[in-house]
């Protein structure tokens, strides 16, 4: 099965999913059979004064995951995402990533086709 | 000479003290509204607007066919505006501040420039007084680009001189602020004047103001409008720094209601005529006992 990103505030399965996308602490990239996992740290976007959303969308694109599960995600961020082909799963943000993987594996998480957040500017 | 109005706080009364000091002011000058994303001189001048252009800034165009997909551009682009996602190089025209340099890189050529509007730059006169303004493009969040493209309008406004003898003076309404539109409003400038009002909001950020500020070198005034007002905090810190207060305009209504008309307060009264006068004066006093002891132009 495809590999999994998710948005995590800590190194850890156990971890709450981050809401945010662009400035998410780090991800955890997950192999979904075995649950083997690696963990990139993002927080270089959080003292980006802009473009956070895109450089977050480069590492997941660089990672090889193709199923992206967070809580919110901005229109430059989604962009991005979609032209590298990751499936998007927003509004995951009230458990662990652990909670949120076994919420994709019984097939209870529904794909996005638009961004759920605004842009700074608009 | 070029005499910048600037503030840290906005609504200090920028535009109020540019208006009254280009009415007292001898030509030949030229006024210049650099507070792009909102002037608003021209309220006051009602200039005869003789000519517009609409300012461009160059961003990078992809050729697919050429791209390697190397990544450089997105390594060197420090707002993102350029990205490769995958395979797919991306580029997000409004994150571009058009320095150049994805183009400069790429090793395949495969980038191209195309434009991205930036506003407008307009001119024409007012009185005895040259005018020059520029307005943002609404929905354009940068302003310093289009900020070089007033300044360049402005070489050629100097350049065409009527009486060989004397060269245009400028006066600039700068934006508020400290961040990069006040900065680039003001760094050209002989002498910056800063507009400020008594109050604990105007105090604290003349002083952000004089602090960025005061790395460049240029000699500094303070004009306090609304005085009468607030407490003592300006006064104290003008006179610990050694900062000049070059005029008072005093907190009053009669001020307010010909400011809120649209009309010059310098042009309101005899007292405040001569305040402008005055003002003008010592602007040319500190500026050039500044040429004198520094060589500074």
């Amino acid at each position: 099965m495809d590999k999994i990103a998710v948005t995590c505030e800590e190194n850890s399965l156990d971890a709450q999913v981050d809401p945010r996308f662009g400035r998410a602490a780090g991800f955890l990239i997950v192999d979904p059979d075995t649950m083997e996992f690696e963990y990139i740290n993002n927080g270089s976007t959080q003292v980006m004064a802009q473009g956070a959303g895109i450089q977050a969308a480069e590492s997941i694109a660089k990672s090889g995951a193709k199923i992206l599960l967070t809580g919110n995600v901005g229109p430059k961020a989604f962009q991005g995402l979609e032209a590298a082909g990751i499936k998007i799963g927003q509004n995951l943000d009230s458990g662990t990533v652990r909670q949120a993987i076994e919420k994709f594996k019984a097939g209870d998480v529904d794909f996005a086709s638009s961004h759920n957040k605004t842009g700074h500017w608009k | 000479m070029k005499i910048a109005i600037a503030s840290g706080k906005g609504g200090t009364g920028k535009t109020t003290v540019a208006s009254s000091l280009l009415s007292v002011w001898e030509a030949p000058v030229i006024a210049m509204d650099l507070d792009v994303e909102e002037p608003n001189l021209h309220l006051f001048l009602k200039p005869t607007i003789t000519g517009k252009r609409t300012a461009n800034m160059e961003i990078p165009k992809v050729d697919d066919t050429l791209c390697s997909k190397c990544g450089k551009c997105g390594e060197l682009c420090q707002f993102k505006a350029i990205s490769l996602m995958g395979e797919v190089l991306m580029i997000f025209p409004e994150m571009c501040h058009g320095c150049g340099g994805c183009i400069a890189i790429c090793p395949e050529g495969a980038l191209t420039t195309e434009f991205r509007e930036l506003g407008e730059v307009t001119w024409g006169h007012s009185g005895r007084a040259e005018f020059l303004m520029g307005r943002l493009r609404v929905g354009e969040a940068m302003s310093p680009p289009l900020m070089r493209v007033v300044k360049e309008k402005l070489e050629e406004m100097m350049d065409t001189v009527s009486n060989d003898e004397i060269s245009k003076d400028v006066i600039i309404d700068a934006p508020p602020g400290v961040s990069c539109p006040a900065i680039n409003a003001v760094m050209d400038s002989d002498v910056i004047l800063l507009v400020t009002e008594p109050t604990p909001f105007g105090f604290y950020d003349m002083k952000l103001a004089h602090e960025a500020f005061s790395p460049m070198g240029k000699p500094m005034g303070v004009i306090v409008n609304r005085a009468g007002l607030g407490n003592n905090d300006v006064y104290d810190y003008c006179a610990e720094k050694k900062l000049e207060i070059m005029a008072e305009i005093p907190y009053d209504r009669q001020i307010a209601e010909t400011y809120a008309r649209g009309s010059i307060i310098s042009e309101s009264s005899d007292e405040m005529k001569q305040l402008f006068i005055s003002l003008a004066e010592k602007i040319k006093q500190t500026a050039g006992s500044k040429k004198s002891q520094g060589g500074m132009s």
